[in-house]
C-alpha cells in the first residue's frame, strides 16, 4: 500500500495522539455531524430505501460469486469499444504498467482524478521515481498534496484542515507547484477554491495524460463510471489525449441497468445530495470526443485474497461512500490519519488488514479499533455486516488460523501482543472445566472485593486504561441459587462477607 | 504464466468451494425498488425538475419555442458573453436574436482556445427530474464533452415535457451506453473546506437551463 502509511504505529499508540488534538477533534466533529445529519435527510426522501440497498447488495454479491466471468466479458467489452485491458497482480505490477505507459507518450506530467485505487499502490510516489510528476487535482487531495500530508476521509481528504490551515498551506506551497496563490489570498473557501481553480486550470489546459479510477465499471457494455462535484474529473477525463483507469476488480457490475441502483445510493450516502454534479460514462474511446488512447489497468492488490474469505468478502461490496466514517464514534475521536491506511474509519479497519494482511502491527490493530456499536452497519447502502467481519478479523489475528495471501492458502499464527489475552483465556477455559476449582475462585474474589484494584496490573494495563474493571458481586452466583433455591425462597439479602470478619 | 492469467486463477480458487450457482443474473437479483418515487403529471415532473435544478443553484427559465431566440439573447447579453461556442448541430434559429460572435468547435482548436470563449449553448438528450439532473451525449446539439465543460457559462435547453423522465431508471434505459454521458446537476460545485458549499471549482460557475414548451 502507500509508501507513506509504511511504518505506521498501531492504532491505540496513534488514536492516543489524535484525540489530544482539540483541533483536529473539532474539524472532525463539525465535518461528521454535518453529512450525517444531510444525509439522513436525503436518504428519507426515497421511500425504497431499503429495497435498493438489498438490491445493492444482491447484486455485488452476486458479481462476487461469478468474478472470473463478469472479468472476462468486462475485457471483452472494454477492447471492442477502443480500449486496451491490462491486468495488475499487485500495487508494484500495477505501478510498472502505468509508469511504461506514461512514458510511451513521452509526456513528464499527468493529472489525476482522485482515486482510491492510485493512492492504495502509490502511485504518486513510484511515477516520481520515475521522474514523472502527478498533479493532483480534486480541491483536497490538492490540499493533501501541497501539504506534504496524509488523506483522513475517503471523500474528503482533507477534513482535518480547517480554512485557516488550507490558506497557509496554499500561501507557502502553490508557488513550488505551479501558479502561485494570489497575494491577498483570504480563508474564505470561495477564495480558496478560486486560487485552486486558477492553479489548476492551466494544468488541464495543456494535460497530455489523464488518470483516473472509476466508481463502477460495467461488464455488458465496457462502461466506466466515474462520480464527482467539481469538474476536475471532466477535465481529466475528456482534456487529455490519453487516458489510464486504474481500478479494483471488485468495481465491476454486470449490468448496464445495476447503474441504476447505485446511481440513487451512492450520491445520497456520500455527499448527501440526490446527485452529486457531474458524473461521467465513457466507452473505450469516442470519435473524435476525449482521449485518443484509453487504458483500463485491473487492479487486484490484496482483492483476491479477500475474496477467498467467506466472511471477509463482503467487503468487496464496498462502494467507497464513505458513509460509515460519518457515524462511527471511534472515527470521530481517532481521525483517519490513526488508521495508517488510505482507507480509514469501519470500512478501513476490515478492508486494509485483508488487502494487506495481518502481520503488521497497525493491520493487528484495526479490527479492534471499534466499539462493535452498528451505526455503520445501518448506513452501509450495500449493507456491509462491518461488526460481523471486524469479529471475524479480531478472532483471526488472536487464534490464527487459515487465510489466504497473494493467492496461497496459509496458516496465520497467532499475532504477537495478545499473549496475555490468550493466556487469560486458556485459565479461564480450565476453570470453568472445574466446578471445584471455579466456586472456591469466585467465592475468594467476593470476599475479597474490596481490595480489588480499579486498574489492572501488568498486560491488563492496556485493557483496563480504557474500560472499567465490572465490580465483583458480594455473592456468587451459584452460592445465591443454593441459597434460595433458585430465586424461589429469596431470605435476607447475605451480610456483606466482609462485614462478618 | 501472464498477470491476467494469475489473478483470474486466483477468482477461481477463492470461489472453488461454494455451491453450484444456476440462477440466471436476471433472477437473481429482486429488483423491489420503484421505477419513479410516485405518479405525477407531465406538468407537475417539469416543475420538480425546475424545483431541483434550481435547488442545486442552476438558473431556470422557462419560456416557448417563439420565445426561445429572445430568451438565450437575453442570457448571453445579461453575462456580457461576446462570444458563444455552438455545437455543430445546433437549431441555428435558437441564437438568430443573439450577436454574440459564434464559436464552432474545431479538432483542432485547443483547450487554450476553448478557455477563452465566454458562454457555451447546448441542447439535452434528457433531464431528470427527481435528481435535477440533465444528461448530454454528445449528440450534433450538445457537440463535443469539452466544450461544456472549459467556458464558465453553461446555457442548457432542454424541451419539457417530451426530454424530461421522472427517475434515473427511466433515464437509463433511454440512453445509449456507447456514446459519452455527462450528467449534469447544477454547476461545479465542491464542499472540501469545512464542508461549505461552494459553486464553481473547474466546470462552468454558472449553469443556465431554459425549460421550453408549448405553453409557459
Amino acid at each position: 500500500m502507500n509508501g507513506t502509511f509504511l511504518g505506521m504505529p498501531a492504532f491505540p499508540e496513534a488514536a492516543r495522539e489524535a484525540v489530544r488534538d482539540e483541533r483536529l477533534r473539532g474539524n472532525l466533529r463539525h465535518a461528521t455531524h454535518t453529512i450525517r445529519a444531510k444525509r439522513a435527510a436525503a436518504v428519507a426522501e426515497v421511500s425504497d430505501w431499503a429495497e435498493l440497498r438489498e438490491a445493492g447488495r444482491r447484486i455485488k454479491d452476486h458479481t462476487l460469486r461469478h468474478l472470473d466471468r463478469h472479468l472476462l466479458r468486462l475485457e471483452e467489452s472494454v477492447t471492442a469499444a477502443g480500449g486496451t485491458v491490462h491486468w495488475a497482480a499487485d500495487a508494484a505490477e500495477a505501478n510498472r504498467i502505468v509508469t511504461a505507459l506514461v512514458r510511451a507518450t513521452g509526456e513528464s506530467e499527468v493529472v489525476k482524478v482522485k482515486s482510491m485505487a492510485t493512492q492504495e499502490i502509490g502511485l504518486n510516489e513510484a511515477l516520481e521515481a520515475a521522474g514523472i510528476r502527478a498533479y493532483e487535482t480534486d480541491l483536497a487531495e490538492l490540499i493533501v498534496q501541497l501539504g506534504d500530508d496524509r488523506p483522513s476521509h475517503i471523500l474528503v481528504p482533507a477534513i482535518h484542515r480547517n480554512r485557516a490551515e488550507i490558506r497557509d498551506v496554499f500561501r507557502s506551497e502553490m508557488a513550488a507547484w505551479g501558479r502561485p496563490a494570489p497575494e491577498d489570498l483570504t480563508d474564505s473557501p470561495a477564495a480558496l477554491a478560486e486560487a485552486a481553480r486558477l492553479h489548476l486550470r492551466e494544468k488541464f489546459l495543456r494535460a497530455k495524460v489523464g488518470i483516473s479510477g472509476a466508481n463502477f465499471m460495467v461488464a455488458e457494455t465496457g462502461t466506466l463510471v466515474v462520480v464527482e462535484s467539481e469538474g476536475n474529473g471532466r477535465m481529466c477525463l475528456t482534456l487529455p489525449e490519453t487516458l489510464i483507469s486504474v481500478v479494483g476488480i471488485e468495481k465491476t457490475v454486470p449490468t448496464w441497468r445495476d447503474l441504476e441502483v447505485f446511481l440513487q445510493t451512492l450520491p445520497r450516502s456520500s455527499t448527501a445530495e440526490r446527485m452529486n454534479p457531474y458524473t461521467s460514462l465513457w466507452t473505450g474511446t469516442a470519435d473524435g470526443d476525449g482521449p485518443r488512447a484509453f487504458h483500463l489497468v485491473l487492479l487486484d492488490n490484496g482483492r483476491t485474497d479477500t475474496l477467498a474469505d467467506e466472511v471477509g468478502r463482503q467487503a468487496l461490496r464496498c462502494i467507497r461512500c464513505s458513509a460509515c466514517l460519518n457515524v462511527c464514534p471511534v472515527y470521530e475521536r481517532a481521525g483517519g490519519h490513526a488508521y495508517g491506511s488510505v482507507y480509514p474509519g469501519p470500512i478501513g479497519a476490515i478492508l486494509s488488514p485483508q488487502l494487506r494482511g495481518t502481520a503488521s502491527g497497525i493491520d493487528a490493530s484495526l479490527p479492534f479499533a471499534s466499539s462493535l456499536c452498528g451505526a455503520c452497519y445501518e448506513v452501509c447502502p450495500v449493507a456491509i455486516d462491518i461488526p460481523e467481519v471486524l469479529v471475524h478479523l479480531r478472532e483471526r489475528v488472536v487464534q490464527g488460523g487459515p487465510a489466504t495471501r497473494e493467492g496461497t492458502k496459509v496458516v496465520l499464527r497467532p499475532a504477537k501482543g495478545h499473549a496475555a489475552e490468550r493466556a487469560a483465556m486458556r485459565a479461564a477455559r480450565w476453570a470453568f472445566g472445574r466446578p471445584g476449582v471455579l466456586r472456591t475462585g469466585q467465592r475468594l474474589a467476593a470476599r475479597t472485593r474490596r481490595l480489588h484494584p480499579r486498574t489492572l496490573p501488568g498486560p491488563g494495563r492496556a485493557w483496563t486504561a480504557t474500560r472499567e474493571l465490572p465490580p465483583v458481586p458480594a455473592e456468587p452466583f451459584r452460592d445465591w441459587w443454593e441459597r434460595t433455591d433458585g430465586g424461589r425462597n429469596e431470605g435476607d439479602a447475605p451480610q456483606d462477607p466482609e462485614e462478618t470478619k | 504464466m501472464s498477470s491476467r492469467e494469475r489473478v483470474l486463477g486466483r477468482v477461481r480458487r477463492a470461489l472453488a468451494g461454494l455451491p453450484a450457482d444456476p440462477v440466471p443474473y436476471e433472477e437473481a437479483v429482486a429488483r423491489a425498488y420503484l421505477r419513479q418515487h410516485g405518479e405525477r403529471s407531465p406538468e407537475r415532473t417539469v416543475e420538480l425538475l425546475a424545483e431541483n435544478l434550481a435547488d442545486y443553484r442552476a438558473l431556470v427559465h422557462r419560456c416557448t419555442a417563439g420565445e426561445l431566440p429572445a430568451v438565450l439573447a437575453g442570457l448571453l447579453a445579461a453575462r456580457g458573453a461576446r462570444t458563444v461556442l455552438v455545437p455543430p448541430g445546433l437549431d441555428p434559429g435558437w441564437l438568430a436574436a443573439s450577436d454574440a460572435e459564434r464559436v464552432a468547435d474545431r479538432a483542432e482548436s485547443t483547450p487554450a482556445e476553448l478557455d477563452r470563449v465566454d458562454s457555451v449553448v447546448t441542447g439535452c438528450a434528457l433531464a431528470v427530474a427527481e435528481t435535477g439532473t440533465l444528461v448530454l451525449d454528445g449528440s450534433a446539439d450538445q457537440g463535443r464533452r469539452r466544450i461544456t465543460l472549459v467556458p464558465d457559462h453553461h446555457v442548457c435547453v432542454v424541451r419539457v415535457p417530451d426530454q424530461v423522465v421522472a427517475s434515473v431508471p427511466l433515464a437509463l434505459e433511454r440512453l445509449d451506453p456507447t456514446r459519452p454521458l455527462t450528467w449534469i446537476s447544477g454547476p461545479s460545485a465542491t464542499s472540501d473546506i469545512e464542508l461549505d458549499r461552494v459553486e464553481g471549482v473547474h466546470g462552468p460557475r454558472t449553469l443556465e437551463v431554459v425549460l421550453v414548451g408549448e405553453s409557459r
